[in-house]
């Protein structure tokens, strides 16, 4: 589930306040946003993708908070790992066109 | 086309939120989108509400889907008649292939619409695959482009009745906290499918709400039973993508490999969670396989990732994940080839209705889901579109709200918190292995007595008031959504597709039927009616 909003990352707009589906945020001018309602998220990982400044971080444990810290993120390269995956780039759709899946669709 | 705004009868952001349109779409998952494009062009007012925000709500944002496209030609009928073999005796190969039609041509004008997908070898767009979070962007930007309203973060929680017909609905406006509520000529139900509280992405809003307020309206659902469907995912995430697994060696504790003989990966998976941990391997995936696999799935690799695992060398622990009627196919009950639920006004699309027409009782999961969503989303859309301008009417002073269960409580100290426990009870009685993957009538017959119970208490307690209404309606739609499940898998007596029963293994000539549920305190039962077992007569265009 999610467990890091970084401060020194985050620009403060409040787009992950809106784009999370499960309402996890709570925002306000100015301020860096707080994972007020850490136990809705659905570990969809969206917030990472939509976040222009690849501030969030979701952990893969799904059922509780493992307390991964921003040292071993930032350590770890993982901040914007999805986006960059998918080739979204500052909260922007890019990439689609690139997706091989339908390589792997016609081994099924 | 030109067309008015809905009305904002208030601009004022704490006051309640009132609006007028043609067509009222509940949901912004695919269904929604395609209702809400469609009603748009055919010249409507369209608002489209989602529980959460259009563009990342439901379970194909997070996904990456295949969908079920076939060009028009004889390929259409041969395809159709071997998935229809496949299907327990349950579909409708003629809905198949009129799927098939508007689907194809949905994903060809979604292409021409500048949808990124992928071009082949050959240089031609393939258009039978599309990437969740890219698509669902593109679906908001086509929706917003068309005039449709969205209100993000407004979930519905229920119908607004006038005379016999649905005329909106309303809901709670989470992030300004205020009520919200539509009145509108028609209504569509897009609200996705129930997996009873899994934890699952794309699965936080689909608890069924849409199945709760079609059945306060008086429809009735069909197919519930069919909710066997699980999802392999690395044990504890949320990764329910079944595709790499397609390249899995199964090991149990021991690392003696499982026993795939009888061909069905999920069983085998199954049969070896019951008796201790089951752990994979994607080392049938060579090379170019892998590079594919990362480069397409990339979601599938961030638990590997960030835990530090090569899950082509290294063995994972896995586990099932309840797939409900997400994967599964029971839902709304439709009656006409509009999506119409037989409640004047009301429609449902995608996920909230029934998919037996195009998957019987087997999993629609991936892509027959996926074009089921666009194409029924389109025929909805579009008789809602109809409906609202024929059957307009006067509404004032007539408003009736439909809702019951988590909004009224019978007692005079309603508990908002009694959610929680309801949650954690659908969760037990709706997701074990052993209880809803392998059943029995016992064990059905004592999880649905448990959970008749919490029907009869929540009745008398649950129930909150503004953004607490979310919480305790959610609740009351599993638990109703659960107790239709159990229910009409009670009433199958035999095992056939995603209802597994270990004490009636054989499929019964008897039970060659769908089954309908309708009801809410009084469950009923019935066989349906068989139309969709006349042989396919394929008039290709």
């Amino acid at each position: 589930m999610i467990e890091v909003v970084s401060a020194t990352r985050c620009i403060a707009c409040d787009i992950c306040v809106k784009a999370c589906p499960a309402n996890v945020f709570d925002g306000g001018p100015g301020r860096v946003p707080v994972i007020a309602r850490q136990q809705d998220c659905q570990t969809c990982f969206l917030c990472e993708i939509y976040c222009p400044a690849d501030a969030l971080f979701v952990d893969p444990n799904a059922e509780r908070p493992t307390g991964i810290d921003e040292a071993e993120i930032t350590a770890r390269g993982l901040f914007g790992s999805y986006a960059r995956a998918l080739g979204w780039k500052r909260g922007k759709a890019a990439g689609a066109e690139n997706d091989p899946t339908f390589e792997l669709r016609a081994f099924l | 086309m030109p067309h008015t705004s809905p009305r904002r009868k208030s601009a004022d952001r704490t006051a309640p939120l009132t609006l007028e349109a043609d067509v009222l779409v509940l949901g912004g998952g695919p269904a929604g989108a395609w209702a809400a494009v469609t009603a748009a062009e055919n010249g409507r007012r369209v608002v489209l509400a989602d529980k959460g925000y259009f563009g990342t709500s439901g379970a194909t944002a997070p996904s990456n889907t295949g969908t079920w496209c076939v060009p028009p030609g004889e390929a259409r009928a041969a395809q159709v008649e071997r998935r229809a073999a496949r299907a327990f005796g349950l579909a409708d190969p003629h809905v198949m292939l009129r799927m098939l039609d508007t689907a194809h041509e949905a994903l060809r004008m979604l292409g021409n619409d500048g949808y990124p997908f992928p071009r082949q070898s050959d240089g031609e767009l393939y258009i039978a695959n599309l990437r969740g979070p890219d698509y669902m962007r593109h679906m908001r930007r086509l929706a917003l482009k068309r005039g449709v309203i969205v209100l993000d973060h407004h979930p519905a929680l229920e119908l607004l009745g006038a005379d016999d017909a649905i005329v909106g609905a309303a809901g709670w406006d989470r992030q300004q906290n205020r009520p919200w509520q539509v009145t509108a000529g028609a209504v569509v139900l897009a609200t996705g499918g129930c997996a009873f509280g899994e934890r699952m992405l794309g699965a936080t809003g689909l608890t069924g709400d849409g199945y709760l307020m079609a059945a306060e309206a008086g429809a009735s659902l069909s197919g519930m039973e069919f909710c066997g469907q699980y999802g392999v995912a690395p044990a504890g995430s949320s990764l329910n993508k079944g595709l790499p697994y397609r390249w899995a060696s199964f090991f149990d504790v021991d690392g003696k490999p499982l026993d795939m003989s009888a061909g069905d990966r999920h069983v085998a998976v199954a049969k070896g969670l019951l008796r201790g941990p089951v752990f994979a391997r994607l080392d049938k995936a060579g090379p170019e396989i892998q590079d594919w696999l990362r480069r397409g799935q990339p979601n599938c690799f961030l638990p590997f990732d960030r835990i530090g695992v090569d899950p082509f060398t290294q063995r994972f622990e896995i586990t099932l994940r309840g797939e409900g009627t997400v994967r599964g196919v029971g839902g709304i009950r439709l009656l006409d080839e509009g999506g119409w639920t037989g409640i004047p006004g009301l429609y449902a699309a995608g996920d909230a209705a029934s998919r037996e027409d195009i998957a019987g009782a087997a999993s629609g999961g991936g892509g027959p889901n996926a074009s089921w969503a666009i194409a029924s989303g389109r025929w909805a859309g579009a008789a809602a579109a109809r409906t609202a301008v024929s059957s307009k009417r006067d509404v004032t002073g007539k408003l009736r709200r439909l809702g019951g269960i988590g909004l009224v409580a019978r007692s005079a100290r309603p508990e908002a918190e009694a959610s929680t426990d309801v949650v954690a009870a659908v969760r037990k009685e709706m997701l074990a292995i052993d209880g809803n993957f392998f059943r029995t009538g016992p064990k059905l017959r004592r999880s649905l007595t448990r959970l008749d119970g919490l029907w009869r208490d929540a009745q008398a307690t649950l129930a909150g008031e503004g953004a607490a209404a979310i919480r305790t309606r959610e609740a009351g739609a599993l638990l109703a959504s659960s107790r239709w499940a159990l229910a009409s898998a009670v009433f199958r007596n035999e095992s056939r597709g995603l209802h597994r029963r270990s004490d009636a293994p054989e499929s019964d000539p008897h039970f060659a039927h769908r089954i309908r549920t309708f009801g809410l305190d009084e469950i009923g039962v019935a066989l349906d009616r068989a139309s969709y077992a006349s042989p396919l007569r394929v008039a290709q265009s």
